[in-house]
């Protein structure tokens, strides 16, 4: 922190001292520049998102089908977490800028509390970030994987998806393979909890479900729900149960949402958690009154532009994934 | 030192949580009117989404992180290449997204 304080050599703007080109600080605006480079980052991350939902714009999972979870109660409530989420995310930005609104006056009370605050919204959005991947990883209903990749839903005559444990029953043993039955054997991986010919079975007996593909009716913007006939002739076809999503699949509907989803939030959640670490670290020292000898409380500011810009991205993220 | 900018930091986070509601309202409600009325490749319900979005953009940039005090040099100096590239990139991507939909380039699709 030697160059924030260093002493006017008397050199030129940009071969260091204290000149500031720009009326900002080295510091500032590096950050600023900083900011620029990582804003053209998520760039092209988010249009990387946009070009391949254009070229799968007619089998697209939609995003209320998808993100339906609130703590607590049960049912389905599309968006009201991930609005929360943004709530608490623009309110932790607000305790940032108050802080260092609080700062320019030297106050370091204040400073205290609002970066405490601030420190407490974060770790509640990393939270909050971290139950809904788990959601999104256990997946809520279970679906089909036909040969041809896609991925069908069941739904019941209102439209609402079943889930496959309400009509399927597992009527199989799995034995378990042990060491001494093969010396090849190292381990195996999960296994769904039904077969493709138990969910047929279910099917076929419950005539109250309906099939839902994952082709989008142009007209209506919804999943088309095909006849039982044809649902037959479709299910005849499954490859696999899902259940749950990942990298390799995905019970929403195609991977690469998945594999989006995963990498942008996960991207935007690592940034949090460096803001949240840098937050603590500016914390710290307002406490023990760095800032307050030093005259200024500049580095609370230059934080705080990082941490705002989190919250920019994820005004971004939230308008790609869970509105548009 | 510095004059206290509290009642337009409040301010601030009121639009923002105004602007927040009303896109979650559309985004449950989805109107038909809006969400089935094609408009620059798009619905135009995304396109109002994306107003909204950048209307917030706006307000944290400008008053959260105070880019509006900074020097004209400074604020060019960021601005500048965010507006020319990001939409050129966006532009490029979404074309090219929306011709491999239109284009025979997966026959192996079954659907």
């Amino acid at each position: 922190m030697e160059a924030n304080i260093a002493e006017d050599k008397g050199k030129d703007a940009w071969g260091g001292g204290t000149a500031k080109p720009m009326g900002a600080s080295y510091g500032k605006m590096m950050m600023w520049f900083f900011i620029v480079s990582d804003a053209l980052t998520f760039s092209g991350f988010l249009a990387a998102y946009g070009m391949m939902r254009f070229k799968f714009i007619d089998s697209w999972p939609i995003a209320d089908q998808v993100f339906t979870h609130f703590p607590f109660i049960h049912g389905h409530y599309p968006m009201y977490y991930v609005a929360l989420m943004t709530f608490i995310l623009i309110f932790s930005s607000v305790t940032m800028v108050l802080a260092v609104d609080a700062g320019k006056q030297m106050k370091q009370s204040k400073v205290t509390f609002y970066l405490f605050l601030t420190i407490i919204g974060g770790i509640i959005f990393l939270g909050s970030q971290a139950w809904e991947w788990k959601n999104f990883i256990n997946g809520s209903y279970g679906a089909i994987q036909l040969n041809s990749g896609e991925i069908v839903h069941f739904v019941d005559k209102d439209g609402h998806q079943v889930a496959l444990k309400d009509f399927v029953v597992a009527d199989h043993e799995r034995e378990l393979h042990t060491d001494s039955k093969g010396i090849w054997f190292e381990g195996e991986s999960d296994v769904p909890t039904y077969t493709t010919s138990e969910v047929l079975a279910g099917f076929e007996s419950h005539h109250d479900i309906d099939l839902r593909i994952q082709k989008i009716n142009p007209e209506t913007k919804e999943k088309i729900i095909v006849s039982r006939e044809e649902a037959m002739l479709i299910l005849a076809k499954s490859k696999a149960v899902i259940e749950g999503a990942n990298l390799r699949v995905n019970e929403y509907g195609n991977t690469l949402f998945a594999n989006f989803f995963f990498f942008i939030t996960g991207f935007h959640g690592f940034h949090v958690l460096s803001g949240v670490i840098l937050n603590i670290m500016i914390f710290i020292n307002t406490i023990l009154g760095t800032y307050q000898r030093r005259g200024h409380y500049e580095m609370v500011e230059k934080v705080g532009l990082y941490w705002h810009f989190v919250d920019l991205v994820w005004v971004f993220v939230f308008t790609f994934f869970y509105l548009v | 030192m510095a004059h206290s900018h509290k009642a337009l930091i409040w301010k601030v986070f009121g639009i923002l949580s105004a602007i927040t509601f009303v896109e979650v309202i559309f985004g449950i409600v989805k109107p038909d009117a809006l969400y089935l009325t094609q408009f620059l490749g798009t619905s135009l319900l995304n396109i109002l989404f994306l107003a909204l979005t950048i209307v917030k953009a706006y307000y944290i940039v400008w008053y959260f992180m105070h880019l509006g005090e900074e020097k004209k040099g400074l604020i060019w100096s960021v601005l500048a290449p965010l507006l020319i590239l990001i939409p050129y990139l966006a532009a490029l991507l979404l074309i090219e997204g929306g011709y491999s939909n239109n284009s025979m380039l997966f026959p192996y699709m079954g659907w």
